[in-house]
């Protein structure tokens, strides 16, 4: 039944042919790798890798994405080396995840462990940032910055300048492991090897002080956790960006999954112009394009494809739309002297109307005006966070066991656990008082005159006790009695105060 | 050959259910052999690691690993660490170990792990007390609420058999026939009154007579107690086994006296002064 319906349809739909990388000169429902058990009903359910062997493209997009790729690997290995001056008690390093002092620098910023969420923040604009760019452009983060398009660009690279081009190494690969095959494959995995080691020792580079862990590193001194590290993340470069490649975009990225639900009919997606393309075929200097279309079936959007599909059967969950087949096209279409943009990005709503009326593309949409409003409302949050910051966070803690001890003349006495943060890069001290207890005396345990030493960049716990007489216990008019610790900056005479209860016996 | 879907021209499984078919999207191979991989190295896993329960223990693993001798060589390289501080805190006296920030933070961190461990089940783990067990946060103290005094309590324990424990003992008056039913009466009435709690003026008035004969040579005169004999305050707020007029009956009929044992030998002497020191400074410490 379903072979019947086949057999009606030759040619099926523009759009729908996933997975099938086969020449499509043919009958395209038809291909080799459709036939594998003739006759029998048993097809395998597990699929060998296809090789892809990218060429190398010329173009606009190209050169874009050579400059993406220094940015990022630039800003990537260099940030670690940046100095930044805070002061002689802590690093001068501009951004550093300081895990044993339990702090993390960036620039002007420094986040203590209960700041997290300025992280959580991040990651949130982030991740809005994705969909706004996702829902008006379509997966410009996947082709031009992540990650591991950067990388397995660059291992592309390393590939290419050994091993020659995409012609080049489809015939090497047909040779054993022997001769030229040997050492320019060779010289390929070592400049990989050497290209992932770089990468891991990088990473390790924000969580110490740069040069100091460098030269332990050359010296074998570095602590074990820093070439366990420096092991790990080279062999995933490694693994992920020379030799999984395409893989991990298709079959491990969850984010391929989500983005479907980004895009809509405004979204520009990299896109093949099926209008004027088809009907395909080749075609000779002189001849007259009448009655057919543009696309002259060389198949270099294929060949210049780092996932290795046809852009021509319309969106595909592999195609990590990195422009590289616009690129491929237009120099086709220039030198047959036809319109550029073949290939390009455009709708899906002028994709369906064609030539006839390619109306301007809608960017400003509910979708995209939601997302740039999340962005606006969660950046002035954090702004607004950020700026009211203060630089001496004080937490009272009552003693919960006891809540309150009697003392024998009849005075009540309360216990608390004070918490100075002093945020600023020099040692400060600080004068505890209570205010809007009558009668309140006040005893702390190793401090004299209630003044507390705070180290720059840190925290100090005090023991405080807040003792009443009889006589002001006997005034207080309920079990707990509010009141103010107020903290006083010694030097500067800056005062914070931090509310606080008194406990009593039930009256 | 295999079959296709008539819509997608996808090749399917060859399922079918109510016309809906499934489209054959088969899973990489190396995603397969990652698989296998996981099998042969949770195999490996069972050699080397302690892997699989038996009736009574179980694999130990070719490398022997326990978690337990793991956390013990943990436990013994901390306390490696601590040692310079616990030398110092040995051999310094302890008013000076309370004038060192440091030694007085270490210190009192290890007296409250310490009290956790030992003194809570009786002194209750804020140290707040209960029926006959002090409380270690008010300002009474039986025996002194000094550092030194407290040092000597933790060292040498109360009624506690050590040689040179706390110790003295209250007469049971009533019950050893001293002091007639009548008399603990009067004599109760006059303790009362002590606070300013007495309801019978005369029977207090009687009473002391009875107090300056029996009971003032431990309590003193005027019964402001002496810490001494370890004869607390009756004159005060804070009573250790309540203060209404049946319960100082009862106290004064069999008397009272709380043990607490002597904790040389059982804690090393740093940790005892950690927890003079933490006792210290709970709020009462004099």
């Amino acid at each position: 039944m379903a072979m019947a319906e086949v057999q009606e349809r030759p040619s099926a739909p523009v759009g729908r042919r996933n997975g099938n990388r086969a020449p499509m000169n043919t009958a395209p429902s038809v291909t080799a790798s459709d036939t594998p058990a003739a006759g029998g009903e048993k097809t395998s359910l597990y699929a060998g890798r296809t090789k892809v062997y990218p060429k190398e493209a010329h173009g606009t997009f190209r050169t874009i994405k050579w400059i993406v790729m220094a940015v990022t690997l630039g800003i990537y290995y260099f940030v670690p080396w940046i100095r930044w001056d805070r002061g002689p008690y802590l690093p001068d390093q501009a951004v550093l995840i300081d895990f044993p002092s339990r702090r993390f620098y960036f620039f002007f910023l420094e986040i203590w462990p209960q700041e997290f969420y300025y992280v959580t923040g991040l990651l949130v604009l982030a991740a809005l940032g994705l969909f706004l760019v996702t829902s008006i452009a379509g997966r410009v983060w996947c082709g031009y910055t992540c990650p591991q398009t950067v990388w397995t660009d660059l291992m592309i690279a390393v590939e290419r300048f050994w091993q020659g081009d995409r012609n080049a190494r489809l015939r090497l690969d047909k040779h054993p492991w022997a001769g030229e095959t040997l050492w320019k494959k060779g010289a390929t995995h070592l400049t990989w090897l050497l290209i992932a080691i770089a990468t891991g020792g990088a990473w390790v580079f924000y969580f110490a002080d740069a040069p100091t862990l460098a030269h332990q590193f050359l010296t074998f001194q570095a602590p074990t956790v820093a070439y366990l590290f420096v092991g790990l993340f080279a062999a995933s470069t490694y693994v992920l960006g020379g030799i999984a490649r395409e893989q991990v975009c298709i079959y491990m990225c969850p984010w391929p999954r989500i983005q479907g639900a980004m895009f809509d009919r405004d979204s520009l997606l990299i896109s093949y112009r099926a209008w004027r393309g088809e009907p395909r075929g080749p075609h000779k200097t002189g001849q007259s394009w009448d009655g057919r279309g543009d696309c002259v079936d060389c198949r270099q959007c294929v060949a210049v494809c780092p996932t290795g599909i046809d852009i021509r059967n319309g969106p595909q969950l592999e195609c990590i739309q990195c422009a590289l087949c616009i690129d491929a096209c237009d120099e086709i279409m220039i030198k047959v002297e036809r319109p550029t943009g073949l290939i390009a990005y455009d709708t899906v709503r002028n994709l369906e109307v064609g030539d006839k009326a390619a109306e301007p593309v809608k960017i400003v949409r509910p979708r995209v005006i939601l997302y740039a409003a999340a962005i606006a409302v969660v950046s002035a949050i954090m702004l607004v966070a950020l700026m009211l910051r203060p630089d001496l966070d004080v937490s009272v803690l009552h003693d919960r066991n006891p809540l309150y001890v009697k003392l024998s003349d009849g005075g009540v006495r309360n216990g608390f656990t004070i918490k100075l943060l002093n945020k600023l890069y020099t040692p400060r001290a600080y004068k505890v008082s209570v205010e809007g207890l009558p009668g309140a005396k006040l005893d702390m345990i190793g401090h004299e005159d209630a003044v507390v030493p705070v180290p720059p960049d840190n925290l100090q716990s005090v023991t405080v006790y807040v003792t009443l007489d009889k006589a002001g216990v006997k005034a207080l008019t309920q079990t707990a009695t509010e009141f103010e610790f107020v903290i006083t900056d010694v030097a500067s005479g800056a005062t914070l105060e931090h509310d606080a209860t008194f406990q009593g016996p039930l009256r | 050959m295999a079959k296709k879907h008539g819509d997608t021209s996808e090749e399917t499984t060859g399922h079918e259910w109510d016309g809906i078919a499934e489209l054959n999207k088969p899973l990489p191979k190396w995603w397969l052999y990652t698989f296998y991989a996981c099998i042969i190295w949770a195999i490996g896993y069972w050699i080397l690691y302690p892997a699989w329960p038996l009736v009574s223990g179980y694999t130990k693993g070719y490398l022997g690993y326990s978690q337990r001798e793991r956390v013990a060589e943990d436990l013994a390289q901390a306390k490696a660490a601590q040692a310079t501080y616990r030398d110092k805190i040995a051999s310094s006296d302890l008013k000076a170990i309370e004038a060192d920030p440091q030694l007085l933070s270490f210190a009192l961190a290890g007296g409250a792990a310490a009290f956790g461990d030992n003194c809570a089940p009786c002194h209750g783990r804020g140290a707040q007390g209960a029926f006959g067990y002090p409380n270690l946060r008010d300002d009474v103290w039986l025996w002194g609420g000094s550092l030194d005094a407290i040092h000597q309590t933790i060292q040498h324990g109360i009624r506690s058999g050590d040689p040179e424990m706390r110790n003295t003992q209250m007469p049971a008056f009533g019950k050893l026939g001293m002091l007639k039913p009548e008399q603990v009466n009067d004599v109760a009435e006059y303790v009362l009154s002590l606070s300013g709690n007495a309801d019978d003026q005369a029977a207090a008035g009687r009473g002391a007579t009875i107090f300056a004969a029996n009971c003032s040579p431990c309590h003193g005169k005027d019964g402001k107690g002496n810490q001494a004999l370890g004869a607390p305050n009756l004159t005060d707020e804070l009573w250790l086994y309540g203060g209404d007029k049946a319960t100082v009956i009862e106290t004064i009929t069999n008397s009272r006296g709380g043990v607490m044992p002597a904790w040389t030998g059982r804690l090393d002497p740093a940790t005892i002064k950690e927890l003079a020191i933490y006792v210290h400074s709970l709020g009462g410490g004099q």
